[in-house]
């Protein structure tokens, strides 16, 4: 019997070998695979015994801290925003049931320090091994305070966004998105939180969207900054170049008249470009359009950063390109003849604009032609007080000359001073911009108002968007920059 | 001397154990108090009395058996302490039964066990009794969609785990005097085998309880090989096996979500598959070193459990969280180790009844680890029987000692008629 009892432990023994490989190769080769799985409640649980870092604005006012629980023995971090509705749309949330959002969820490495930078790691380890709490790294972004807090108010009721930078380092200062929510409430009552009853408009009011960066509307007349762009910067036009408007422009045999005088073929007569900028005279834009042609105005939009996400911290699915869209999706035609150039000359078209695509148009122009990297993040500060990273100034490109920035900054100015944007002028101080008014059905408008201020030294760049308004963009929107930057050149000032 | 190897190593538990509760303490003072250290100290003395009496009743036995078992009981005990230490508690006045069981059935058996092997067919009758009384109406219990416990008012039991072991002295009793001929292959002498088995079956079938009928399946082939060494019979019996399974599958809905959840569990992540999803998840969080004892994850952040059953049936994915690969294939070894001691009594015993009566407790206690423990790592469908020595639960443990007691029986006598002068 000996024989078999020595083959019945080999077979045992081959049992128990086989549960060492297989446990081991759940916990090393399978253990990174099964920690990514989006259902592994142990993970989601062991990210909330880290204490997050925070998120504070430029000066220090706290956007997002802990408030610690104890439940079973452990200590979890959940987070609170003090600032409400503010802040929301950028700095997200970070939930167990509803995951995350906004800078919460792109800049979660950072924020729970596992980033990956050899002494981070190093001290993660040895926090771990410790048995020590995980602290996250501090996150200072570059929003003002101030200047959020206005644009929200400002913004009140309505739906719309604004979104401001500074022109020369790319830093935004507010990016603020109305209706707004609670970010208190998206755990336990994300119902009330998705709920705007007071929005004040009628298509679904969408709280949760951030539509500074995440909505996508028709420019109108703002999008003649970009065609004016074009054509002074390809040198075809001046802006002494002299246009007859008959008060409507003639494509395809049709007239397409100006905007102001809706079916009235009342023309300014004989005009500059500075005057069209100035009055935002749709014909002549019109005129330009079919002259330089569809294709080159793409292609200054390309140059703005048009059909590419802006390069934001915020998670790829929370931006939009902006551009021409067909079926849901953003559309570069490859048969200019598709297309229409002398309603994309003023901004109508199939085109949709994101606000910050807007602002950063107004940036361009501001910096003497050259676009610089969007920024929400000012500086990450490790637990230690050590400086983990401190994005740099990024040139994206120069879309056009200096000349033509120039140019087109005196025809904002001129706008401003007596045109369609006196409302945004601001007492002592220089402001360049320009107004969009774009038709979406009857008496409802999409206003808007792109501009910069100082004109001579720009420190803010800025795009106000409105929905379903009765008002035109002078009125509306103008307005409402006017606020934000005095509120921001105040900011900086001090 | 033999039984000064066995104190020794019991000493060392003794420590192993202290230090294992001051780890969980350290890491959760604020739920637990200091005073449940001293279940520590406790279990250690329990185990002193079951050296004790070992060594007054089996003296010439393995002393490598009861410090290992004794290390195993306190893996488990710690980590049941790290989950509840009332529940830990509990576990421990177990232990105290357990050694009584263990005592008793040393004293009981002391001068010869063998003499078992004439009642062997009590023995059977007895399994099938005692694997039937959960199906008996009023006594019987249904948890977790199994029928396997008799409720008796203030005790509560899993009489099969006491069935296995009247199972295995049945069959290394009739297997001893049949084996000659069953080797020949005489048919008619697989009769009263196949009634007892095919009614082990039955009653398991009916009690919904997988797990045991495919640990009593390998403990029956696993002793008919051993006493006919005819591999016929194992293929036999394997193919009878999987004839079975098919069929099973084909009416039993339980048995098809088994095996679905363990080819695909995230097919019904939030069902059928979720327990073994949330073991492995458990398992893989650990890694290589583990979290540490008393700082794994077990529950929600509002307190409700991950892992269901986390201190009896997935108490493994529990210590390959806090222990990680390290301590996870520590406690695998000391199963390993146990097993090699337990045939190795079988093959020093120098009567065939010895031999399959340690070979088949042997098996018995290794297939079970397996079955359990495969299930758990997703190597076959997950059944829930418990884990020899470590699960949190009464009966298992206490049938343990008896198996532990038989082995130490076996072992006494081989190692005392080697020594002794012929």
């Amino acid at each position: 019997m000996n024989r078999q009892i020595s083959r019945l432990a080999v077979f045992a023994v081959t049992l128990v070998i086989g549960l060492v490989v297989t446990t081991t190769y759940w916990q090393t080769w399978a253990a990174p695979g099964l920690a990514d799985r989006q259902d592994n409640a142990i993970e989601r649980v062991a990210e909330f015994t880290i204490e997050r870092g925070r998120i504070l604005a430029a000066d220090g006012t706290v956007l997002a801290r802990n408030r610690t629980k104890r439940v079973g023995g452990k200590t979890f971090y959940f987070r609170r925003y003090p600032q409400g509705r503010t802040f929301s749309h950028v700095v997200g949330y970070s939930t167990q049931g509803r995951s995350r959002a906004g800078l919460e969820r792109s800049l979660n490495d950072y924020l729970t320090a596992s980033n990956a930078n050899l002494t981070t790691v190093l001290e993660r380890t040895l926090d771990q091994i410790r048995g020590t709490t995980i602290q996250g790294n501090d996150v200072f972004l570059t929003l003002s305070t101030e200047g959020q807090r206005v644009a929200q108010n400002a913004l009140g009721t309505l739906c719309g966004a604004v979104a401001a930078l500074d022109p020369q380092t790319g830093k935004v200062l507010v990016l603020a998105s109305s209706p707004s929510y609670d970010p208190n409430l998206i755990e336990e009552r994300f119902a009330q939180a998705q709920r705007a009853p007071n929005a004040a408009c009628t298509q679904p009011a969408a709280p949760l969207l951030n539509r500074a960066v995440n909505g996508l509307y028709t420019p109108g007349s703002t999008f003649k900054v970009v065609t004016a762009a074009a054509a002074l910067d390809q040198g075809k036009f001046f802006l002494s170049s002299t246009f007859d408007d008959p008060g409507y422009c003639t494509e395809y045999g049709k007239r397409v008249f100006n905007y102001s005088d809706q079916g009235t073929p009342s023309g300014y007569g004989r005009v500059t470009l500075l005057q069209a900028i100035e009055s935002s005279i749709n014909s002549v834009f019109c005129n330009i359009g079919i002259e330089i042609g569809a294709g080159a105005i793409l292609e200054y939009a390309r140059r703005f950063g048009f059909y590419s996400k802006p390069p934001l911290e915020l998670p790829a699915e929370e931006r939009l390109a902006s551009g021409l869209y067909k079926g849901g999706r953003p559309w570069f035609p490859e048969d200019m003849n598709d297309i229409d150039p002398g309603r994309l000359a003023f901004g109508q078209e199939r085109l949709q604009v994101t606000p910050l695509q807007m602002a950063m148009v107004a940036g361009a122009i501001a910096n003497d032609g050259i676009l610089v990297r969007p920024q929400l993040v000012e500086r990450v500060v490790s637990p230690q007080g050590r400086i983990v990273t401190t994005p740099a100034t990024d040139e994206l490109g120069r879309p056009i000359s200096r000349q033509a920035a120039d140019a087109i900054t005196q025809g904002m100015i001129a706008a401003v001073r007596g045109g369609t944007s006196t409302a945004a002028q601001i007492v002592g101080i220089e402001v360049a911009g320009k107004t969009g008014t774009a038709e979406i059905g009857r008496d409802v408008n999409t206003t808007s108002f792109i501009a910069f201020a100082p004109a001579e030294n720009p420190r803010v760049a800025i795009a106000v968007f409105l929905e379903e308004q009765d008002g035109v963009g002078g009125t509306t929107a103008a307005p409402i920059a006017k606020l934000v930057m005095e509120a921001l050149l105040r900011d900086a000032g001090a | 001397m033999t039984r000064n190897t066995e104190l020794a190593n019991l000493l060392v538990v003794g420590l192993i154990t202290g230090i294992g509760f001051a780890s969980v303490y350290m890491a959760r003072q604020a739920e637990i108090s200091a005073g449940s250290l001293s279940y520590a100290v406790l279990f250690l003395g329990f185990y002193l009395v079951a050296h004790l009496v070992a060594r007054v009743t089996v003296p010439y036995a393995d002393p490598h058996l009861l410090p290992m078992a004794a290390l195993l009981t306190a893996i488990g005990l710690t980590l049941i302490y790290r989950l509840n230490p009332d529940d830990a508690f509990r576990q421990g006045l177990w232990v105290v039964v357990g050694v009584v069981a263990f005592s008793a059935t040393l004293l009981l058996l002391r001068h010869d066990y063998r003499g078992l092997e004439s009642y062997k067919y009590l023995f059977g009758i007895g399994a099938l009794a005692l694997l039937a009384l959960p199906a008996v109406p009023i006594v019987g219990k249904t948890v977790n969609g199994a029928r396997l416990w008799v409720d008796l008012g203030p005790v509560q039991f899993q009489p099969g785990e006491f069935a296995k072991l009247a199972l295995i002295v049945f069959l290394a009793g009739y297997l001893r005097e049949k084996r000659e001929v069953l080797a020949q292959g005489r048919p008619k002498d697989l009769g009263p085998l196949l009634v007892i088995w095919g009614g082990a079956m039955l009653v398991l079938v009916q009690t919904n309880d997988l797990g045991s009928a495919l640990l009593y399946f390998g403990i029956f082939l696993g002793m008919l090989y051993v006493a006919t060494g005819r591999l016929t019979y194992v293929a036999g019996g394997t193919a009878l096996f999987i004839g079975g399974a098919l069929a099973l599958y084909q009416v039993v809905p339980r048995v098809q979500e088994r095996v679905t959840a363990w080819l695909d569990p995230w097919s019904d992540p939030d069902q059928s598959g979720y327990q073994i999803i949330q073991s492995l998840y458990s398992i893989a969080n650990g890694g290589f070193w583990g979290t540490g004892l008393g700082r794994g994850t077990f529950t929600q952040t509002d307190g409700s459990e991950l892992i269901p059953y986390a201190k009896s049936d997935f108490i493994y994915s529990t210590i390959a969280q806090e222990l990680g690969l390290v301590g996870a294939a520590a406690l695998l070894l000391l199963y390993m180790l146990i097993v090699v001691r337990g045939f190795r009594t079988a093959l020093l015993a120098d009567d065939g009844f010895s031999k399959l009566l340690a070979a088949g407790l042997t098996f018995g206690f290794a297939i079970q680890t397996f079955i359990i423990l495969g299930g758990i790592v997703r190597l076959i469908p997950l059944t829930g029987i418990t884990l020899p020595f470590v699960s949190y639960g009464g009966s298992s443990l206490v049938a343990n000692f008896v198996l532990l007691a038989g082995l130490l029986l076996v072992s006494n006598r081989a190692n005392a008629l080697a020594r002794a002068p012929r």
